[in-house]
């Protein structure tokens, strides 16, 4: 195994996932419910968590990460920072989402990539009517502005 | 002292502007005053440039305010608006509005106006009739009906649902599945996601028709997962239509079982393409599967499988509570009913528009819309997703059916449409079409995998002015293949927005330099 390098979850706990994994595993099709459950519990499904969910489902090793990589929710690093999603779909294009994305990297923030905040790019968020939108912390946030945006990203702080 | 009712949306699109911002400073405002107040939070009623839109149950009937921050709050009090007072915000009855009295409200009749997980509320305004006549009925006529109602798959392809209906109820198996798919990812659509929010009983009432109909006794609802608000709510009315005995080993003392189970996606929009799905909610990765066989015949766990569109399955309780003939009344030539549009993008007052078949482009995009937010000109618009073709400004007298929009190359979709501005570059746009194609493509064929990223690479190469002529034949021939030779939509729609931004502003792909040296 060459994952010396790979960072893995600072909170990964066996007893913890094994306990996540054993209630949902006789569902029928558990692996994205179990999948869920720990990204959800460590911020991220790293290869310790991977054996554990092949194991139990009875499926390799391989087939498991094929799952954590095919889907852009689950992650096998985690991401320290707190992430926003940006709409960059059609709608939010109309909406010149593509402007937002340009004045971010000039407060040094680049989507999809490096600087204080996690950006990442989405494609819908289903507020399509009320864009440019963005997601954080499962709430959703319509009519951006670059402040807006800013503020989401927590370069500069918000209230309430 | 009776309090008084005011009804706040908790549907995301309302919260993302500050709904719940607004319901706490109700809550705050009524406590410092002394004032009863009973806040309901509601679905949305589809008028999102109104949002947050804030109704308050009067002796007159139910006033709306919008939209309303949660500053307008002390405002509004001190203007008495809880017993209807004027206010520059007022708007009156939401019934008497124009962009409200020219639709056609069958499926999102309650959705707004009720508290989506009350069960009482939701009988009371007619949910469950549908099940009930259905228990009455039996699977034959249940089926005919929906034949004879002349529905079709919301979801983007159209096929005559009452079709699919009788193949699976005709599959011999030991057991069927009826899943409900919600993972609407196409960008400029979010009537799923509304009505889940807002009335997810209804939907649940059509999963089981459909169960008892086809002989499913397992539904699945696949809700994406940029969707969380209705994902809870799904989970909650399912856990309590159980309760209630509609959902369970015996539905309603009827002898017959249905259980739903709902299963959160991962963030792939492949898996709205049914196949993908369906290997989805198997636990795999969400890889396309070549037809045949047929879901129908062969799909969840190699069961026959009843697969819809949360708008399909939630048509159901109203054509067997009011009679096929009564849904089939709506509508023109082949496309039967209402169908809920999607008004989004750069425009004016956006929003869902539930309305017979048959409205035109230009109504739609001027009449409900008010032309676009920048109030620059309308230049295209894209109809049915990241898979639809994009139409100019002269082309908007189209009718807004599956036939009508096929005849100009266009797409009804799940019915979305996306305005654009007069600023929109269309070459862009058509390597917008390829980029997401590349992101998304689950990779199973070669056409779509491939495909993709050789029509991106080209695209650049026309944006930057390289060979054009030359590399626009190639986009084209690359477009016909892909058309022809993908397994499944994803590869096999992505040259409808290519190839129509290309026939209708060509301009945008040739001579970019002297335009941008112009401008």
């Amino acid at each position: 195994m060459h994952t010396e390098a790979a960072p893995t979850s600072a909170d990964f706990d066996e007893m913890r996932a094994r306990a996540l994994i054993e209630p949902l595993k006789h569902l029928d099709g558990a692996a994205l419910p179990i999948l869920h459950a720990l990204q959800q519990a460590f911020g991220c499904i790293d290869a310790r968590a991977v054996a554990l969910v092949a194991d139990a489902l009875d499926l390799s090793r391989a087939e498991v990460h094929g799952l954590v990589t095919f889907y852009p929710d689950f992650r096998a690093t985690p991401e320290p920072r707190r992430v926003v999603k940006l709409c960059r779909g059609e709608a939010c294009q109309a909406l010149g989402c593509e402007a937002l994305v340009e004045d971010l990297a000039g407060r040094g923030v680049v989507v999809d990539g490096a600087g204080a905040a996690a950006v990442e790019s989405v494609y819908c968020l289903g507020n399509c009517a009320l864009g440019p939108s963005a997601m954080a912390d499962g709430e959703l946030v319509g009519r951006l502005t670059p402040e807006k945006l800013a503020r989401l990203c927590a370069l500069e702080s918000e209230g309430a | 002292m009776t309090p008084v009712r005011i009804f706040v949306p908790q549907d995301a699109a309302a919260a993302s502007v500050g709904a719940d911002a607004v319901a706490r400073a109700l809550a705050h405002e009524a406590a410092a005053r002394g004032l009863a107040f009973d806040i309901v939070r509601t679905g949305a009623r589809g008028m999102m440039w109104l949002e947050p839109l804030v109704e308050v149950e009067t002796h007159g009937g139910r006033i709306a305010y919008g939209p309303v921050g949660a500053g307008d709050v002390a405002g509004l009090v001190d203007a008495g608006f809880h017993a209807g007072g004027a206010h520059r915000l007022r708007l009156g009855a939401i019934e008497d509005l124009d962009w409200m009295k020219r639709q056609s409200r069958l499926v999102f009749a309650r959705c707004g106006v009720q508290h989506p997980l009350s069960l009482d509320d939701w009988r009371a305004r007619g949910g469950l009739a549908g099940l009930k006549r259905a228990l009455e009925m039996g699977p034959e006529a249940i089926v005919d009906a929906i034949q004879a109602s002349g529905l079709r798959g919301r979801g983007g392809a159209g096929f005559p649902a009452g079709v699919k209906w009788a193949t699976v109820r005709d599959a011999e198996a030991d057991r069927k599945y009826v899943v409900c798919n919600a993972d609407e990812g196409d960008s400029g659509t979010f009537a799923d996601r509304m009505l889940m929010e807002g009335d997810p009983f209804q939907i649940v009432e059509g999963m089981i028709v459909a169960g008892l109909a086809v002989g499913a006794t397992k539904g699945f609802v696949y809700v994406r997962s940029e969707y969380p608000r209705a994902f809870r709510a799904m989970t909650q009315a399912i856990a309590r239509a159980q309760q209630a005995g509609l959902l369970g080993d015996d539905v309603l003392g009827s002898r017959r079982a249905f259980r739903i189970e709902v299963r959160l996606g991962a963030g792939a929009y492949i898996c709205g393409e049914e196949m993908a799905l369906i290997e989805s909610l198997e636990g795999k990765r969400g890889m396309v599967r070549a037809k045949p066989p047929l879901p129908a015949v062969s799909g969840l766990f190699g069961r026959p499988t009843l697969v819809h569109n949360v708008l399909t399955l939630a048509a159901v309780p109203f054509i067997l509570a009011h009679g096929a003939d009564a849904y089939a009344a709506y509508g023109v030539g082949r496309s039967r009913g209402t169908m809920p549009i999607q008004l989004a993008g750069n425009v004016k007052r956006g929003g869902l528009i539930e309305a017979g078949f048959g409205l035109s482009l230009r109504e739609i995009v001027e009449d409900f819309g008010g032309g676009t937010l920048s109030g620059r000109p309308v230049r295209a618009v894209q109809l049915g997703g990241p898979l639809g073709a994009y139409l100019p400004e002269t082309a908007l007298d189209v009718k807004f059916d599956y036939e009508s929009l096929s005849a100009v190359g266009g797409m009804l979709g799940h019915g979305g449409i996306v305005v654009f501005d007069d600023s929109v570059d269309m070459a862009r746009q058509a390597r917008f079409a390829f980029a997401f194609c590349a992101r998304e493509s689950c990779g199973k064929c070669t056409p779509c995998r491939i495909g993709a990223v050789r029509g991106l690479e080209t695209m650049d190469r026309i944006i930057a002015g390289e060979n054009v002529e030359a590399n626009i034949a190639l986009v084209r021939d690359l477009g016909a293949l892909m058309s022809e030779a993908s397994l499944c939509a994803m590869g096999g729609l992505t040259p409808a927005p290519v190839l129509s931004a290309l026939r209708h502003f060509g301009v945008d792909f040739r001579a970019r330099r002297t335009r941008e040296a112009g401008s």
